[in-house]
């Protein structure tokens, strides 16, 4: 339990963080912003990566979701370098 | 066993390596000069985290590297085939397809023995958000690339309404489900019930809402998408989940309040009520003529004019008009004429469309330009274009009390001197309000096709 209590406190400061750091962005950045926070969405791969392998079930389970987050991952970083590397000044 | 530990040990503190360079990537990714780098940056991270993780593994290699490397495959295919204008569609697409992972992971996590009652909770709402966000971002991407047209009101979409209410009292049971055993009779397979009435719920969640409210949906399913990140790595007992997925979490509420703002409506107006039934149509009767004006005429004007306000909306990105309009944009510099763009938070159907759109034209960001910059010396513009975009310069919002979007921030285009408004017919925008600024003094409208008509100035122009 003390352990969950620590990463709440993770998880709160980290919520603050996030508010803090995205506050004022320019409305020119919205769509790479929101496509690049999409991007890191697909951290859950690390999640998929932890879960345990007992049983045909649990397989098929840890496949698709290593399938999907990856697919969100490189989607998510490509599309936006594309974009970001199409906003130009002259 | 000592080296297990030690293992843990390097993970955990790469695991922190990697959360301090997704906050800096995040940062970065929110200023035009380092966005690019932030994004590298991020990527970086998450490669650490990822093959950290892989130093102790449960799974077999193999159905890691199967699924990595398919998914990378897939995932970079569509990236890099996809075409900009199909961009959001594709945002909402891969969101999707992160809730979807995290969904899975919680269900497995379910099937661990041994849960404790807070796992079991937490397990729960992952599935619940995680659900969500999969199905609610299928139908988002359905509704933007107009596969989906069904929308409020429709039989199908009440069905999937009702349960996407059914769903809350289903989460409350679920949750409580394990501290129920013994007072009361277990529902057998509740488990996989609660599996498909989430994923319905999502289809409810989105379906009802319309496409103009499709910038504010998006940013929501994001967040949504980091939340349940978050709880799966509290789940999992993961740092570094939990603090990336906050993050998003984080990023995609401030945007969805930002796209709130900028409507002026509330987030549960614009997810359950709709403008439909938000106002009464107070300025829907005619208000005298309109005043058309053909291409030829409108050269005329703007080869006089000093300075232009370009003005696009979503009928730009229908139009693929963005490529002339930067053409034409860049013959009314040579002519010595000052062009900028207002882009309005909301136009278009994601947040920052329409600088989307205009970048892969190749328009210098520095040209655009938020409704607070150019509203105070919008009596000084000789001529705004208004290219397919209706609500977002409606002066019923600045004027109006009764309207239904009253109070919205708006371009006051209605200030300069002269507006071409290019639009295919005379029907109301999304909001389903008459826009007063087709009928004003100074207003012309040149209809047709947006391409079409900008083509034909740019061709008046290099004559």
């Amino acid at each position: 339990m003390e352990m969950y209590v620590l990463l709440g406190f993770v998880l709160l400061l980290s919520i603050f963080l996030g508010l803090e750091l995205i506050s004022k962005v320019p409305s020119t950045l919205h769509t790479p912003l929101m496509s690049g926070a999409n991007a890191i969405s697909g951290i859950a791969l690390v999640g998929a990566l932890m879960l345990s392998s007992a049983g045909q079930m649990q397989d098929i389970l840890a496949f698709g979701a290593i399938l999907f987050a990856s697919i969100n991952v490189f989607g998510g970083y490509l599309v936006t370098n594309r974009m970001l590397s199409m906003f130009k000044k002259k | 066993m000592e080296n297990l530990a030690n293992i843990q040990v390097i993970q955990n503190m790469i695991y922190i390596i990697s959360s301090v360079m997704f906050i800096l990537g995040i940062k970065m990714l929110g200023k035009e000069a380092t966005a690019v780098k932030g994004n590298y940056l991020s990527a970086l991270a998450m490669f650490f985290a990822v093959a950290i993780t892989c130093l102790s593994l449960e799974i077999d290699i193999k159905l890691i590297l199967a699924g990595v490397l398919l998914g990378g495959l897939i995932g970079s295919l569509i990236a890099v085939k996809v075409k900009m204008t199909a961009i959001p569609e594709m945002v909402a697409l891969f969101n999707g397809f992160g809730g979807l992972a995290t969904f899975l992971i919680a269900w497995s996590q379910f099937n661990e023995p041994d849960n404790s009652m807070f796992q079991h909770v937490l397990v729960m709402l992952t599935i619940y958000i995680g659900g969500i966000t999969f199905s609610g971002s299928l139908i988002a991407y359905g509704k933007l690339s107009e596969k989906l047209k069904l929308g409020k009101g429709s039989m199908i979409t009440n069905v999937f309404i009702s349960f996407f209410y059914l769903s809350m009292p289903t989460l409350i049971y679920v949750v409580i489900e394990p501290s129920l055993a013994g007072f009361v009779p277990q529902v057998p397979s509740y488990f996989s019930i609660f599996l498909v009435l989430t994923l319905m719920a999502g289809i409810g969640f989105v379906m009802p809402i319309g496409g103009g409210d499709m910038p504010v949906v998006i940013s929501l399913l994001n967040s949504l998408s980091g939340i349940a990140a978050a709880f799966a790595g509290l789940l999992l007992l993961n740092n570094v989940l939990i603090v990336a997925g906050s993050l998003v979490g984080a990023s995609g509420l401030i945007l969805t309040i930002i796209m709130a703002k900028a409507m002026n409506r509330t987030i549960t107006n614009i997810l359950f009520v709709g403008y439909a039934s938000s106002g009464q149509a107070a300025s829907s009767e005619e208000q005298g003529e309109v005043k058309p004006i053909t291409s030829d005429d409108a050269y005329l004007i703007l080869e006089n004019a000093s300075s232009v306000l370009v003005v696009p909306g979503y009928g730009m990105a229908v139009a693929q008009a963005q490529h002339v309009v930067r053409e034409m944009g860049e013959l009314l510099e040579d002519n010595g004429t000052e062009v900028k763009y207002g882009i309005h938070p909301v136009a278009g159907r994601m947040p920052g469309h329409m600088n989307v759109l205009l970048a892969e034209a190749n328009v210098s960001y520095d040209l655009l330009a938020e409704p607070d910059d150019v509203n105070p010396s919008m009596d000084t513009i000789d001529v705004a274009i208004v290219i397919g975009a209706n609500d977002v310069v409606n002066p019923s919002a600045t004027e109006e009390e009764g309207s239904p979007i009253y109070g919205m921030p708006i371009l006051e285009v209605h200030n300069a001197k002269t507006v071409f408004v290019l639009k295919r017919s005379m029907s109301s925008g999304f909001a389903g309000v008459q826009n007063p600024l087709f009928f004003r003094e100074n207003t012309r409208m040149l209809f047709g096709d947006a391409k079409e008509s900008i083509g034909q100035i740019v061709a008046e122009f290099k004559d």
